[in-house]
């Protein structure tokens, strides 16, 4: 068999689990959620959690709601191509089944769930740099305890989180957009359904006279976790959003704040490329979005 | 070796018991414990989709999902398509269409579009493509596969 010997845990109820993890997340367990990129690691045997604790038979865990504030709030077993096909996340956060989309196939996201792919922290993954853009909070839990932490805590870096051994990710909450907002999420990978080689989540708002009053830009595919474009938006905030603006906004972070790596699908320069074009695109699109 | 687990899966309408190791992988079992040889095996790690399965009526990849995560649950494979005397219409398209060439991909591309083609009986062609991207044929010809489920759309839509 591929996978290295583990015992498993099937528990019914969110208590169970929190109790079975507190046992067991010590000495080398790990939860699993929809498993498809845990399993690929068990497969190749990069992954030997000695214990795996199963959310699957939760069903408190699988919810969407939409929050009074214009928000929502998902539970984190919430399968990925549910949350991709949601009216309700459709309306309140586009951006979301924008990104879902690129992310690898239907077949895959029919399993996948939404909690697992943030808590996985992926640097080439979709969610992330939305989380990061939309200001998600996470819902930790642990047998003693809760805590909120927002986006910029919670991914630490490749593949790592803040989640401590004994905690479970239970429920994730998205931020309402606010007045005259737009979003925007594009990317580029060498095939469909492939990790992306550079791609952006971008949030603009306007105010009543078109002018830039806040957003946040989020790159991936350029660092160990999402990067946040801060000289590009430092000089958009308080002005009118023109092409030359954008485009040497833009500027500013791909020539300062990014690093990307080399490796055999993309050199350097071309992610450095790719960043200054995509990103000139988003922030027109968030735009354009926000103003209608 | 961890304990053996016990699991109720049904599998193309029939109710298996078997017992388990955590570890053995949902194709696996299919292969080797109920002697289903139809799903094929190509990756094992969840990229090139030859061992997809409807799981509760939904594709689903059989090489990262645990055969104990199926207990309770209901599986059908390629041999729930039909028989080589009274094929599906999908599989009969493929027929006539030459859409299995060497045939390895075969099995997970029929699950996918046989799920595919009831959730959108009218598809573009264009949605046909996305609707297998996370198929790899190795033949390096989709367009065979792409003519059959186009002809298996049509004879559908006559059908009904």
């Amino acid at each position: 068999m591929k996978p290295a010997s583990f015992e498993y845990y099937a528990p019914r109820s969110l208590s169970e689990a929190l109790e079975q993890i507190s046992q067991v997340g010590d000495d080398g367990g790990k939860i699993l959620a929809g498993g498809q990129s845990l399993v690929p690691a068990m497969n190749f045997r990069m992954a030997q959690p000695t214990a795996l604790v199963d959310l699957n038979r939760i069903s408190e865990l699988f919810y969407i709601n939409p929050t009074d504030s214009g928000g929502l709030m998902i539970g984190a077993m919430t399968r990925d191509r549910v949350v991709e096909l949601d009216e309700n996340v459709k309306l309140r956060a586009p951006m979301i089944p924008e990104c879902l989309h690129w992310m690898a196939h239907p077949t895959i996201r029919n399993r996948g769930t939404f909690g697992g792919a943030l808590a996985h922290s992926d640097p080439a993954g979709q969610l992330p740099v939305v989380a990061a853009a939309l200001q998600f909070n996470f819902k930790l839990q642990s047998k003693k305890a809760e805590r909120w932490v927002n986006a910029d805590e919670f991914f630490v870096s490749v593949y790592t989180t803040c989640l401590e051994a004994d905690e479970i990710l239970t429920a994730i909450e998205v931020p309402a957009l606010g007045k005259h907002s737009g979003t925007s999420f594009q990317q580029v990978s060498r095939q469909s359904g492939e990790s992306a080689l550079v791609g952006i989540a971008t949030l603009i708002s306007l105010d009543e006279a078109g002018k830039i009053k806040d957003g946040r830009i989020a790159y991936m595919g350029v660092a160990e976790k999402p990067v946040m474009a801060s000289a590009a938006m430092d000089m958009l905030m308080g002005n009118k959003p023109s092409d030359e603006l954008i485009a040497d906004a833009i500027k500013a972070t791909v020539s300062s704040e990014l690093d990307p790596g080399a490796d055999i699908h993309a050199s350097v320069e071309y992610r450095l490329h790719l960043a200054q074009a995509l990103g000139v695109k988003a922030v027109k699109e968030a735009v354009a979005r926000a103003a209608k | 070796m961890s304990d053996l687990i016990d699991i109720k899966v049904t599998v193309n309408g029939t109710l298996y018991e078997r017992s388990v190791e955590p570890r053995m992988l949902l194709s696996d079992f299919i292969r080797f414990e109920l002697g289903l040889g139809g799903t094929h095996v190509g990756c094992e790690h969840g990229v090139c989709g030859t061992c997809t399965i409807l799981f509760d009526g939904k594709p689903q990849r059989s090489c990262i999902t645990f055969a104990v995560q199926a207990d309770g649950h209901t599986i059908e494979t390629v041999e729930s398509l039909g028989t080589p005397d009274k094929m599906s219409v999908l599989q009969q398209a493929f027929q006539e269409k030459h859409g299995a060439q060497c045939g390895f991909c075969t099995p997970g591309i029929l699950m996918t579009m046989t799920a595919f083609l009831k959730d959108n009986p009218h598809p573009t062609e264009e949605e046909i493509r996305e609707g297998i991207d996370g198929n790899l044929c190795r033949c390096t010809g989709y367009q065979n596969i792409i003519e059959a489920v186009k002809l298996a759309a049509d004879n559908m839509a006559s059908k009904s």
